[in-house]
């Protein structure tokens, strides 16, 4: 059922039913670092080159789900999948072994968010009963395509973020599951005219702040209506604009907000400055940490918001501005 | 439609401002201490070179030019080894500018670009950092000769 201007809330039911994530090493040191599924240590997981190893994570991280999930695999419909390279080299070379039929997205580091929601659309709307969201990224090639070659020397500032070497997998069903997809919120392309690549908190922050006021308005809720309200990777500095944006609104998150990119990475002892980054960043903090603690009934009621920066170098160089988006995906556990 | 313009910009605007006094600053200080101890080492390894290599019978020329090409492969091998990021991380300005970071910065796209071939990847790409350092400094010295050229020039008249 359509609500309001942005949000769904879905008659059928959407289930998550199976998860799957793979990280690498430095993920695997950080304070999640026990709860995820595989932690391999060679960033180049076995492959030539960093594109190569980033397929490799979500060839990984499918067959991973595969093995645990009871849904035969020639009743997954499609996977929704996407990753942050060019031409989303990651997800074709990564899932053309499966004879799946694919969606490939680009949501910049809100990817998890987008693959879920059109995933459940899916399966709400009739046209699928199995179908999987995926997204995967790594500190390397998002480097070498955004940024410098790994082995020049820099010097990273207070506001940058840490990109997640990983990939997360959910399996969404049309079956009864403890967890389900109860709607899902989209959020609009927000452009707040900042200009630092550094600083993709700041560019993000509005984005999510536009996003979670949507999903209170078409809800016709307020912040205590959840128990969590989790973003991607504002870090900390997208954190607290998030919250003063928000303050200014009427909405006070302090308690009850969380942010990936603060979770995954210990900052102090490793020098990621304002947080993780990257579309596994939200997606396998989401399999690790997020649904188990959703299953164990820490928390009952999540709106779950992977944000993305959508940086490019060629309109970066060409002086414009980095917008941010949202995706929002309002996750209940059964009672 | 002209007003909502301007109130965008406003706001963009202000919410820069705002992003700028919330976001936190490395500390300007402890950058430059850091640079200087870094950029001293490295003038201080030149120095000694230059002194061994005169020791060894070299001329003065000699020893200048065997210590910028000892500092470069150096430099060169610390950054196959993935060392050299790792000082300029601590020592910022400090190992970026001296010759050492200018050779880092040539190595590094060469092993980084070597997996898309010799011709597209380092032959293209292996100047993506340095080559604006190399377009505009010959560019600067053809400048300062033309000028010298002129001096010397109006001089002899």
């Amino acid at each position: 059922m359509v609500k309001g201007k942005q949000s769904i809330l879905f008659d059928k039911a959407v289930y998550i039913e199976e998860t799957a994530c793979i990280v690498g090493q430095k993920e695997g040191e950080g304070p999640l670092g026990g709860s995820f599924d595989i932690v391999v240590e060679d960033p180049m997981f076995g492959s030539k080159n960093w594109e190569e190893a980033e397929s490799r994570l979500q060839e990984m991280a499918m067959d991973k789900l595969l093995s645990k999930t009871q849904v035969p695999r020639e009743q997954i419909r499609y996977i929704f999948a996407g990753d942050l390279l060019g031409q989303l080299i990651a997800t074709s070379f990564g899932l053309k072994k499966y004879d799946i039929p694919v969606f490939g997205l680009y949501g910049a580091c809100s990817t998890m968010g987008e693959a879920m929601s059109l995933g459940a659309i899916t399966i709400s709307g009739g046209c699928a009963d199995n179908v999987v969201a995926m997204a995967s990224s790594h500190f390397a090639s998002a480097e070498k395509q955004f940024r410098f070659p790994l082995e020049y020397g820099n010097q990273r500032p207070e506001t940058s973020t840490w990109t997640v070497t990983g990939c997360g997998a959910v399996m969404l069903t049309a079956q009864s599951q403890p967890v389900s997809i109860k709607g899902i919120t989209t959020g609009k392309i927000v452009d707040f005219g900042v200009k630092d690549s550094m600083n993709m908190g700041a560019c993000m922050a509005p984005a999510a702040a536009d996003l979670i006021t949507a999903n209170f308005k078409d809800l016709e809720v307020d912040e205590k209506y959840y128990d969590r309200i989790i973003t991607g990777d504002l870090g900390v500095v997208g954190r607290k604009i998030l919250l003063d944006l928000l303050r200014e609104k009427g909405y006070d998150l302090s308690s009850n907000h969380m942010d990936c990119g603060i979770e995954i990475f210990d900052a102090k002892n490793q020098d990621t400055k304002a947080g993780g980054s990257g579309c596994a960043c939200s997606a396998v903090t989401l399999c690790a940490y997020i649904l188990k603690n959703m299953k164990n009934r820490k928390w009952n009621r999540v709106l779950f918001i992977p944000t993305g920066a959508l940086l490019s170098t060629v309109s970066y160089n060409e002086g414009k501005s980095v917008p941010g988006t949202a995706h929002g995906v309002i996750l209940e556990r059964q009672a | 439609m002209k007003e909502e313009n301007i109130n965008e910009q406003q706001r963009n605007r202000q919410y820069n401002e705002y992003v700028k006094q919330v976001a936190p600053k490395a500390s300007c200080l402890a950058n430059c201490v850091k640079a200087f101890i870094t950029g001293g080492l490295i003038c201080t390894l030149g120095q000694i070179f230059i002194a061994v290599y005169m020791e060894n019978g070299m001329s003065k020329e000699d020893a200048a030019l065997w210590t910028t090409l000892s500092l470069v492969l150096l430099s060169v091998i610390l950054t196959g080894f993935n060392i050299y990021p790792l000082i300029t991380t601590w020592g910022g300005a400090g190992s970026l500018v001296p010759i050492t970071g200018f050779a880092n910065s040539v190595a590094a796209p060469a092993i980084e670009y070597k997996k898309e071939g010799q011709v597209f990847g380092i032959g293209c790409k292996i100047f993506t950092i340095a080559g604006p350092v190399i377009l505009y400094g010959i560019l600067t010295s053809w400048v300062a000769g033309l000028l010298y050229m002129l001096v010397q020039w109006g001089a002899g008249r």
